[in-house]
């Protein structure tokens, strides 16, 4: 392997000025010199005059750039942290100046789907894996890239600026990849693990959005922590017949990006997610909640998505199927919540065997 | 009535270099010797890297020595050396003697580990020779003309005519250009499906045919056990796998000798399924080792060429073979579904000799029964495809570097997790490559329809059920039977558009016709035919498992789905 001296030089390169990816930034500019890429000049400008960006005090070599080829041109190792409804059209957009040589870690716990011609998500009644990605695969699909990796786990932004103590997981199918990863990232307030189920790490992340929301959902109802405790478990069960039907292994969910994140977005007022359900909950509708946010909140995508999945998998999926009524049709909470109570399959743990 | 084949356009084609002196694979034999001592050092390197300490080498050591010793009780071979059991229990002595000893840091183990793998080494590496190269090839294509004029024009005196050529029977069809091109340009990795033993020595016809120097080629060594075809193999420039032997030291030795030949330039094949395919099914998943090889070799390629010079480049060509009959079929599905079904399938014995082997030749040449080679287009180590420059294209036509996928932090780094799941993302390329350029035949067609459509009328069995069939209900109306051919035609067609299929040109035109022209030559030389008209013209079978075994090779573009 090479020494470190080589090219510590190089920056680090971030898309996405996000609040996940402000974070981000920051958090490698403990290690070497970062290129942040902002789509907008009024973002630049801000953290090249105030160094502050969506609450992040951004860091000194945090140098905030416009243009995607250079970005590509001097960093080796990227961070593209977009929302997922972006990602392909980022990826399609900064691919043509990507080499086999970069390394790229993504940062975003959403799906892409590509539908067929004349199909809206609204009319597609079914989704298969040919038309739902992980954003690894769009990586692969729309660059040279192959050395992919994703961040997941328990990673509020804010608590990451003031370094409460934290992990995250790197997956990758490399463990160059997932080297890079910690080398970049650790520090004495933040813990790296490594996983190689990089497919099942993302539905990890991914999935459990859906869980946050309904778990919002009863907050906002005002239950307590028995509600909480019972939707997590059958939550998690869910996500794994759901991961496994997508492509992803049990171990996964049982990890820092299954169940820790699981745990910490379901208990947490800084999940945009929590807030969508919390917010339903007081009975504001979908689009009143989602016009009331600055940032996307990636887990009403999901829903909509996994839904169609779990209908085309044939999969059991109590929690989606509600939460899409509720979302989408005009099932209350409190009506989905009887609903669910009354669910007559009650098989404790079921995914082991 | 016969269906015929679009005109054989298969031209001849001139070598692309001129003597035999000029080939990799000579320069290779003559420096033999050197050659093994280098793979024998090399591996010799490699394993103390894999067992840096004494006490795991010996522990590897002792294992190989058990398993050879256990092989030659229980499985030997009319090609095995005579010497072997002498020398293993040398080996032995040696061991037992050194683990009883502490280190004294004479490096002793070292030599043991030497002596071994030199004789890997040697029993690995082939031994191709140019006049016996010139023979073999004469023999074949001279024994091959005469029985094929001569049985397909009926007259006494036809054998010595050459109306008919070999060219003429087996089609080869796909990126020829492209790979006499490539071959001048780089090295090259051809890698085959495999169904039949009869495929090394038709691929090693097809490489003659199409003007290239010989190959190197990976062939097991149960092949060498029939002494015909050890004489081919060998002076086509054969290297043995053995595939009882599965010991670390010749493991490594094997895929070192591999990895150095391809370096120094040897044009290469090697068959990524290990073996034949059991089910009839085009291979699924292919084994890493010696393809691991093609993406280590061109890494050292890169690594070792000096700066202003060429790196050279290696190119891996995928290759389907395309057959109406497979000789072996009976004997290869049944071992499939014994091995499938444990003890639930209960097989029958109906073996086939020499005399089969002869009708075979005979009924072959005769024929219509063509054989079809289709080369795939050249990829790079990488899986991505190549131009006619040699230069590899990502998805979008924009031109790639090889090298960069072994670049980390500016400088090429040697990286084995890196490089094992590189291999793995190989074997998927070639795999879908394989399906893409398959050919479909009108009697795979009719195999996969059939069988799939006693299965539909049947849900409730399982595949073993199903096997078990009674008589009365192995009759399939001819008119339900057409309907379905058409619609899975159709559905071929429309895989061939999006790239995902390919198919003979006589499964085009009227569905009468390629039906019976399927019919005729769906496993045409089995003594029970897998699929036949009965005399209401209806479809009936006389061997369910050899129909599954010809169904099996359309499996996997979900084209049951529109029967």
């Amino acid at each position: 392997m090479t020494s470190k001296k080589l090219s510590d030089e190089k920056p680090v390169g971030v898309i996405g000025a996000g609040n996940f990816g402000s974070a981000v930034a920051n958090l490698l500019a403990r290690q070497r010199n970062v290129l942040l890429y902002a789509r907008d000049e009024k973002t630049i400008n801000r953290i090249l005059n105030k160094r502050e960006n969506r609450g992040h005090k951004m860091k000194k070599n945090v140098t905030p750039i416009n243009d995607l080829k250079q970005l590509a041109h001097e960093c080796d190792i990227l961070f593209p942290i977009v929302p997922s409804s972006h990602f392909r059209n980022m990826m399609r957009q900064v691919s043509p100046y990507l080499h086999p040589y970069h390394v790229l870690i993504h940062g975003t716990k959403g799906f892409d789907i590509t539908l067929p011609k004349g199909q809206t998500i609204e009319s597609v009644t079914k989704l298969s894996r040919n038309q739902v990605k992980t954003m690894s695969e769009v990586i692969r699909e729309e660059s040279v890239v192959v050395r992919v990796g994703c961040l997941a786990g328990p990673n509020l932004s804010k608590e990451l600026a003031a370094r409460h103590p934290a992990a995250t997981v790197i997956a990758s199918h490399f463990n160059e990849v997932i080297s890079i990863g910690k080398r970049l990232l650790r520090n004495d307030r933040f813990q790296v693990y490594g996983n190689n189920d990089l497919v099942g790490v993302e539905l990890a992340g991914v999935l459990k959005n859906i869980i946050a929301i309904a778990s919002g959902a009863l907050h906002g109802m005002g239950y307590g922590e028995n509600a909480r405790g019972l939707l997590i478990s059958r939550g998690v069960v869910e996500m794994i017949h759901l991961g496994r039907a997508l492509g992803g292994n049990t171990k996964a969910f049982l990890g820092l990006a299954g169940i820790g994140d699981l745990v910490t977005t379901s208990n947490s007022e800084l999940s945009r997610n929590f807030q969508v359900g919390n917010k339903l909950a007081q009975g504001m509708t979908l689009k009143e909640i989602l016009e009331s946010m600055d940032e996307v909140a990636e887990g009403v995508n999901t829903v909509r998505i996994a839904k169609k999945c779990a209908d085309y998998y044939r999969v059991r999926a109590p929690i989606t199927n509600t939460l899409y009524q509720v979302l989408f049709e005009d099932l209350t909470v409190k009506q989905a919540i009887s609903y669910l109570m009354r669910y007559p399959l009650n098989v404790d743990i079921d995914f082991l065997d | 009535m016969e269906v015929l084949e679009k005109k054989n356009k298969n031209k001849k084609y001139r070598p692309i270099l001129d003597g035999i002196p000029d080939w990799p694979v000579y320069q290779l034999s003559r420096n033999r010797k050197e050659f093994i001592e280098e793979v024998a050092q090399k591996s010799v390197e490699r394993i103390r890297q894999l067992r840096p300490n004494r006490k795991q080498l010996l522990d590897d050591l002792e294992a190989t020595v058990y398993r050879e010793q256990q092989r030659m009780k229980r499985n030997r071979w009319r090609v095995d050396p005579p010497d072997e059991q002498r020398f293993w229990a040398g080996i032995k002595e040696k061991l037992v003697e050194l683990s009883n000893k502490p280190d004294d840091g004479s490096g002793a183990e070292d030599k043991l580990l030497q002596r071994i793998v030199t004789r890997y080494a040697n029993e690995i590496a082939g031994n191709f020779k140019p006049s016996s190269y010139r023979l073999a090839r004469s023999i074949t294509t001279f024994w091959f003309n005469r029985l094929l004029n001569a049985a397909r024009v009926k007259k006494f005196g036809a054998i010595f005519r050459n109306k008919y050529t070999l060219r003429d029977k087996i089609q080869i069809v796909g990126k020829v250009k492209q790979l006499r091109k490539l071959a001048r340009l780089g090295t090259i990795v051809m890698v085959p499906t495999h169904f039949s033993n009869l495929d090394s020595i038709l691929i090693g016809w097809v490489i003659h045919a199409l003007g290239l120097p010989a190959f190197i080629y990976g062939a097991g060594l149960n092949l060498f056990n029939i002494k015909i075809f050890a004489y081919f193999m060998n002076s086509l420039g054969a290297y043995k796998v053995d595939r009882r032997k599965k010991n670390l030291p010749y493991l490594e030795t094997l895929k070192m000798y591999s990895s150095l030949a391809i370096q120094k330039g040897a044009h290469s094949l090697f068959f990524p399924g290990g073996t034949r395919s059991r089910s009839g099914a085009i291979e699924k998943t292919l084994k890493l080792g010696l393809l691991s090889t093609a993406i280590e070799a061109q890494r050292n390629i890169y690594l070792n060429t000096s700066e202003g010079e060429e790196p050279r480049k290696i190119f891996i060509v995928p290759v389907t073979l395309n057959y109406h009959f497979v000789l072996e079929a009976p004997d290869l599905i049944e071992e499939y579904l014994s091995v499938k079904g444990q003890d639930r399938y209960l097989p029958e014995q109906d073996k086939y000799g020499s005399f089969q082997l002869l009708r075979f030749l005979i009924k072959f040449f005769g024929k219509g029964s063509n054989i079809s080679v289709s080369i795939g287009r050249g990829l790079d180590v990488m899986g991505n495809y190549v131009n006619d420059e040699g230069d590899s294209l990502d998805a979008q036509g924009r031109v790639i570097k090889t090298r960069d996928y072994f670049v980390s932090n500016g400088y090429i780094t040697i990286d084995k997790q890196r490089e094992d799941e590189y291999t793995r993302m190989l074997s998927h390329r070639i795999v879908a490559e394989y399906h893409r350029i398959n050919r479909v035949f009108a009697s795979h067609l009719v195999a996969f329809v059939a069988f799939e459509m006693w299965q539909q009328k049947h849900p409730k069995l399982d595949l073993f059920g199903l096997l078990r069939l009674p008589e009365e209900d192995q009759v399939l109306e001819y008119a339900e039977f057409r309907q379905a051919c058409k619609r899975v035609r159709k559905q071929i067609y429309r895989l061939k558009e999006q790239g995902k299929a390919n198919h003979a040109t006589h499964l085009k035109g009227k569905i009468d016709l390629v039906i019976r022209h399927g019919m005729e030559n769906v496993g045409i030389f089995h003594l029970n035919r897998p699929l036949l008209f009965n005399k209401e013209g209806n479809i009936i079978t006389q061997d369910l498992s050899l129909l599954y075994y010809y169904h099996n090779r359309l499996t996997g573009y979900d084209l049951e789905k529109v029967i």
